[in-house]
């Protein structure tokens, strides 16, 4: 047993961070938030990187390696912001032309829900009779297709999906938690940093033990694929996510409630994600039913 | 990323299960709580079955007289015994879990021989003096006095929330020795007897009813020099490796326990009708998803222990946190799925929820643990 990162896991997601730190930093950020992409320079290198087609058998074009990978690749893109339909494209490589390469932009169906229906090329599932909404995540384009009747059946989510939107959220989670905690050590109130203070000392303790506690699970279901072990990971990396987010906002006093600070984004494609795969109820209600199963 | 056992480790359980299987039923009948004299034989008697099969002081190095087994057999072992329904390591837990390992740290070859095998064999059981009626947090703050008197430091003072004190033959104490220097620096530690003259020991009742714990009063009590283990004034940093394995694996068992528990809420739920509340049903399954993190958590912990080699460091703070907080939830879960029975002493789960209580209190708060995470992972300034 060997929980840490291999050498080569390591090497994979510092290649990730070190590219998105390049393609996408704050300023491609603010850019991206004024005029949604996706970039599709970006995501042509995104492909040729290897995002994509990260899990595809190398006898068909593709990488060939797993899903632990796939999850620390999607860490990397949700601790980046990086918008798009990422997960939906990566899950379609081998099936639709081009999403392997990022020649494709694919979106898919989500219960109710399609993200970037306008600007996907291919949308995986029915998505006729599509509106647009106002979306809550200035970088998350949304639709609502069907009647929005709670409880209503949706297809089964396929789990793959649900772990690698828990591996954007831990990725959410870390920035956060980072992000405050610079914040922290930094401003100064009442003559002292105000991470001096235990009240905002205990929420940043507090957001790095949910994170790492939500790492645990997320790993761990990358390496099982187990279903109740992906829900489980699902839960606490949501959970890590948006009330990380939360936090993060407090910390930053005033300024954390502007639209120019980046932490309002966070929370929002935090809300955004939480919403896939059924939501957490579904993943909540299933792991009650694995208790007595 | 890899939770597979190799095939040695699959062969220590497998070899471990067996012994259980075999050990297990000749068992006495386990004694009533309140019966400390029968609890200690009972937890003596355990650890002794342990010892002739090879399994005590397994993680323990074995020059100490351990089997200097790797972590990842120490989780397997707590993991194996606790899924058999084996006994837990009650009275012994000072001697195994905190003194023991100080001593085979820090002790001289003349104070292992004397003091690690009978924790071994399961002879003798350890106290842990440390917290005192003004020093529990601030436990550097400690009062309790020593001054040397030719061969024996003379010791008076007072101790509290000393568990197990009423059987214990050791202490592990912690007494002030030069009380001009800064608190860190003036404390000693020694192995005190609890037999010696001057020692008075004052059971105290916990909310659960029964006296886990209790005040010890130290009246010029006269305790070896040879008893010292580190040097003079250098207790605080022996105290340091007691205290970080503290917050290492001794949780493995009862994560694994939480996780049977679980199961047989939800069971019980099922039968009286509860289950049908989808506001309990989603409590259990957000429960589910905590108790399967903490163990990753755990192996996680494990892993950095066998890559690292040393003690288990601030990382179990994480775990401490998380795992206090979800024990209690489990049994508040516990309560709803309950309902009236759970003002009923007599049902299972309703003594169980009152000792959840002392989680987020005992082996530093959560307050605490709060600070420990925030200054030293995160680094964030210590306030004034
Ligand atoms: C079941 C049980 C068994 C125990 N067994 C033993 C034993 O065998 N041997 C032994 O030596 N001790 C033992 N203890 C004692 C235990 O270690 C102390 O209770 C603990 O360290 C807290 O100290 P205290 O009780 O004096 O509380 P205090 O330190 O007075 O704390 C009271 C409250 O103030 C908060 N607080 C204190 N300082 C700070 C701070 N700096 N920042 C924020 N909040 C703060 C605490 O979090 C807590 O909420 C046991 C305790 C329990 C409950």
């Amino acid at each position: 047993m060997r929980f840490q990162l291999t050498e080569d896991q390591r090497a994979l997601r510092d290649g990730v961070r070190q590219l998105l730190a390049r393609r996408f930093d704050a300023d491609a950020l603010r850019v991206a938030v004024a005029s949604p992409g996706p970039d599709r320079a970006l995501w042509r290198e995104l492909g040729a990187a290897g995002l994509f087609a990260l899990r595809l058998p190398e006898a068909e074009g593709g990488v060939g390696l797993g899903l632990p990978e796939a999850v620390l690749a999607f860490e990397e893109t949700g601790r980046a912001l990086l918008p798009g339909p990422l997960i939906a494209t990566h899950l379609a490589a081998g099936t639709v032309p081009g999403a392997d390469t990022g020649e494709a932009v694919v979106t898919a169906v989500d219960g109710s829900l399609v993200e970037w229906l306008t600007q996907a090329d291919v949308v995986r599932g029915d998505a006729s009779g599509a509106v647009p909404l106002r979306s809550v995540d200035p970088l998350t384009p949304l639709h609502r297709v069907g009647p929005d009747t709670p409880g209503a059946a949706v297809a089964a989510p396929d789990p793959v999906a649900v772990l690698l939107t828990a591996a954007e959220q831990l990725g959410t989670a870390t920035r956060v938690c980072e992000l405050a905690v610079g914040h922290a050590r930094t401003r100064e109130q009442f003559g002292q940093p105000i991470g001096a203070f235990q009240a905002v000392k205990h929420l940043c303790a507090d957001m790095l033990v949910r994170a790492e506690t939500a790492r645990a699970a997320v790993y761990a279901a990358a390496v099982t694929a187990d279903p109740a072990d992906v829900a489980a990971a699902r839960l606490l990396a949501d959970e890590a996510a948006v009330r990380g987010a939360r936090d993060c906002l407090q910390v930053h006093g005033g300024m954390g409630f502007t639209w120019e600070a980046e932490v309002h984004l966070h929370l929002k494609r935090a809300w955004v994600r939480a919403q896939r795969g059924g939501g957490v109820t579904e993943s909540e209600e299933s792991l009650a039913v694995d208790l007595v199963g | 990323m890899d939770l597979s056992y190799t095939p040695e480790e699959e062969d220590f359980r497998a070899r471990l299960r067996e012994w259980l299987a075999k050990a297990l039923p000749t068992l006495p009948a386990r004694p009533s709580p309140d019966d400390w004299p029968a609890r200690r034989a009972y937890d003596a008697g355990w650890q002794r079955m342990l010892y002739d099969a090879g399994y005590a002081g397994l993680h323990w190095p074995v020059d100490a007289g351990g089997r200097g087994a790797t972590p990842t057999q120490h989780l397997i072992f707590l993991e194996e015994t606790e899924k058999a329904g084996a006994p837990y390591v009650g009275a012994n837990f000072v001697g195994l879990l905190h003194a023991g390992p100080t001593i085979a740290a820090e002790g001289t070859p003349q104070q292992r021989a004397r003091w690690l095998p009978p924790v071994l064999r399961g002879d003798e059981v350890w106290c842990q003096g440390f917290s005192e009626p003004d020093a529990g947090s601030d436990l550097a703050s400690l009062r309790t006095r020593a001054w040397r008197d030719g061969d024996a430091y003379v010791v008076s003072g007072s101790k509290i929330w000393t568990s197990h004190a009423e059987v214990a033959d050791w202490c592990e104490l912690l007494v002030r020795t030069d009380p001009s220097a800064p608190k860190h620096r003036g404390i000693t530690w020694l192995a005190m007897p609890m037999d010696a003259p001057g020692i008075t020991v004052r059971p105290l009742r916990t909310l659960a009813g029964s006296a886990e714990f209790a005040e010890v009063f130290l009246d010029e009590v006269r305790v070896p020099v040879a008893n010292r283990v580190g040097a003079e004034n250098d207790g605080w940093r022996v105290t340091m490796v007691t205290l970080s394995f503290e917050r290492g694996t001794a949780f493995v068992g009862e994560v694994v326990a939480c996780r049977r528990v679980l199961g047989e809420l939800a069971r019980q739920a099922r039968r009286n009708g509860r289950w049908d509340d989808p506001v309990l049903r989603r409590r259990l399954g957000r429960l589910n998803a905590e108790f399967r993190a903490l163990w990753r958590l755990t192996q996680w912990n494990v892993s950095e222990a066998e890559a690292g080699g040393g003690v288990p460091g601030v990382g179990g703070s994480v775990f401490k946190l998380r795992y206090s907080h979800a024990r209690q939830e489990l049994y508040d879960t516990a309560a709803e799925v309950l309902g009236a029975d759970s003002l009923d002493l007599d049902r299972t789960w309703v003594l169980d929820r009152l000792s959840s209580l002392s989680y987020t209190i005992a082996a530093g708060t959560s307050q605490i643990q709060r600070n420990i995470v925030a200054e030293r992972i995160l680094g964030l300034p210590k306030g004034r």
